[in-house]
């Protein structure tokens, strides 16, 4: 600091004129210098995020399977989607899994997190109830899959211990997707409840001493302490869940395949298969375009609740 | 000294967690707020602990005792067989399906591919975070924000045509293809790196202009030694995403040489017969790929935990 202070000091008395011009100096030398430390940072974002975000689009307007080049063919892929019925049940099939998943996640990770707030400060507790996240999806679909397996898995063998009927949970097209979405349940609810924890450690601490003056019991606490706190904390977790739901995948590749029948053939599974199965890329393609726009939606929405709710915490 | 410190440490959390009002007061509550934490961990846990359990059982003799919480006539055979090191006869006579499958291989393949992509991923990810946190320049935040949008694209729209790309760069099949798109950068690590760069006190980085040090000097003996503990968990978070990642490494790498572990299991399940599965083979297959992220876990734990705290919600 000092040295700085010496330094416009002396160079102002001597040459008035010198120090705007280093300036200018330095901020082409840092132009440059920056352009140099993007360099294989823009290499990466033109070539294997701008570009294929361009080509894709680009695709979704062709008839281009992988094979052979690409006849430009306008909107009919996207007109072809609107009468496609396996597009419409995978859509309703995803909102299924989406409302199943984010809605117990959300209510079970709030619950947790409460908890944790209340009754533990343990960074093992933590640890533990992580480490579900950041098992592969790969992994933790088989185990469950076979915890739930029909004849051997220990949850229907222990149903069938206690004479209650087993239960298809992959096998049964009125259950799977429930089973998918519980499984991820497990997986995401530690994760969740860490983000919201990280938001309840964010409420000033004195609104608990007085609530606990006015004598509030636990459940008073949370419906009119910690919840109203939390809100803008909740809406941005509840859309990064929305949005990391609708694009479930790794679970259904490798237990049921978009089976039984339909019924855990989501939009993200539809667009893989009609892309590698059947290589249809460019309508592939188009199916993508639709997914981003509903999942662009879904995030202008975000902005909408973020901002109602920052007005409630200012109140 | 450590001691010390470490029960002063201990001493001042006492202290403070007798101060902290959010804790709950009443005895009843704390029993009842406890028991439902033990449960939620007991719940999280038996999965996990059913992986094991199952990965040391016989899985002939596990048909008759499907209840039995204890590995059925405990056996190293599973490990072994999903490690290519047992015989088809001795595979056979466990339960296994005597086809040939080789985790090891595959491990290998996952440790090369996530070494690549984090540690180049990292380092240029870093120097854009440089250029974005502690440079000026004209227009630097437009160019930014541009980086950002790739944030909100669904990956599987620039899946389809990174596919073709790397199909017509001849790289299916090999770890460089698994590796190629996500090498340069994230939009994440960049976001991620830039918040703590933003932290820097400038008047060092000033000091070190003046003294005639360039731009990569100052970044390399200033910058990334003050960030280095964020850089490393930026490390352990991606390494740990690549790791556990499946359809790309599915699409672009199925031979032996590029299969990565997630890859491996997907087609050791879909491969297993339907009348009698290798249960205690996949489960095996499925430790084998878990084990490393549980040492990463024993080792770094604090560091994963607090990059979700400090940075998740923001």
């Amino acid at each position: 600091m000092t040295i700085t202070a010496d330094r416009e000091a002396t160079s102002q008395e001597d040459v008035p004129r010198k120090p705007p011009a280093k300036k200018k100096a330095r901020r082409d030398s840092q132009l440059k210098a920056a352009i140099l430390f993007l360099i294989p940072a823009s290499i990466g974002f033109v070539v294997f995020f701008a570009w294929p975000a361009i080509r894709g689009l680009y695709l979704s307007f062709t008839d281009y399977n992988l094979l052979r080049p690409s006849t430009f063919i306008g909107f009919d892929n996207y007109v072809a989607i609107s009468t496609d019925p396996v597009f419409w049940n995978s859509l309703k099939v995803t909102l299924e899994y989406v409302v199943m998943n984010v809605g117990v996640q959300t209510a079970a990770a709030l619950g947790l997190a409460v908890l944790m707030q209340r009754f533990t400060r343990s960074m093992v507790v933590r640890g533990v109830i992580m480490l579900p996240y950041l098992i592969a999806n790969v992994i933790v679909a088989l185990v469950w899959f076979w915890l739930c397996d029909y004849n051997l898995g220990i949850i229907n063998a222990a149903l069938d211990f206690f004479g209650i009927d087993k239960v298809g949970f992959f096998g049964n097209e009125n259950v799977a997707m429930g089973t998918i979405a519980m499984v991820n349940v497990w997986r995401h609810l530690g994760y969740t409840a860490l983000l919201l924890f990280a938001g309840l450690q964010a409420i000033p601490k004195d609104v608990y001493e007085a609530a606990e003056v006015d004598g509030a019991g636990e459940w008073r606490v949370f419906r009119s302490v910690t919840l109203p706190l939390l809100r803008p904390v909740l809406a941005f977790v509840l859309v990064v869940t929305v949005v990391g739901s609708f694009q479930i995948f790794d679970t259904i590749a490798v237990t049921t395949g978009g089976g039984p029948v339909d019924a855990t053939r989501a939009i993200n599974y539809y667009i893989y298969q009609r892309a590698f199965e059947r290589l249809d890329f460019g309508y592939a393609s188009a199916l993508a375009v639709i997914l981003m726009i509903i999942l662009a939606a879904i995030a202008l929405l975000q902005n909408k609740l973020l901002r109602a709710n920052e007005s409630d915490l200012e109140r | 000294m450590t001691i010390i410190a470490f029960k002063a440490g201990r001493a001042a959390r006492q202290a403070s967690r007798e101060d902290d009002p959010s804790l709950a007061k009443s005895k009843v509550a704390k029993f009842f707020g406890r028991l439902a934490l033990v449960i939620v961990i007991l719940i999280t846990l038996f999965p996990i602990y059913w992986m094991f359990r199952t990965a040391f059982s016989n899985n002939r003799a596990m048909f008759a005792e499907p209840l039995s919480l204890l590995p059925v006539d405990f056996t190293w055979g599973p490990l072994k067989r999903v490690l290519g090191l047992a015989t088809t006869e001795e595979a056979l006579a466990e339960g296994g399906s005597g086809a040939s499958i080789n985790f090891a291989q595959y491990m290998l393949n996952s440790i090369a591919a996530c070494t690549l992509i984090t540690v180049f991923q990292v380092t240029f990810s870093s120097m854009a975070a440089y250029a974005f946190a502690l440079l000026n320049w004209k227009g630097r935040d437009k160019v930014f924000s541009i980086f950002l949008i790739a944030l909100m694209v669904p990956g599987i729209f620039t899946l389809l045509p990174n596919f073709i790309l790397v199909k017509d760069l001849g790289l299916l099949n090999s770890i460089l293809g698994i590796a190629l798109p996500t090498m340069f950068m994230t939009p994440f690590a960049i976001f991620f790196l830039r918040q703590f760069f933003l932290g820097i006190n400038r008047s060092i980085i000033e000091a070190a202009v003046i003294d005639g040090a360039n731009q990569w000097r100052i970044f390399r003996t200033i910058v990334v030694p003050l960030a280095w503990p964020q850089i490393i968990t930026l490390a352990i978070l991606q390494f740990i995403q690549y790791w556990n990642d499946y359809l790309w490494p599915f699409l672009v790498g199925q031979s032996e040489q590029s299969k990565l572990l997630t890859v491996g299991l997907g087609i050791f399940k879909s491969q297993t017969p339907q009348g009698n599965p290798d249960w205690a083979g996949l489960m095996a297959g499925a430790l084998i790929a878990a084990v490393p992220i549980f040492i990463l876990m024993l080792v770094f734990g604090r560091k994963i935990v607090g990059s979700i705290q400090s940075s998740g919600v923001k």
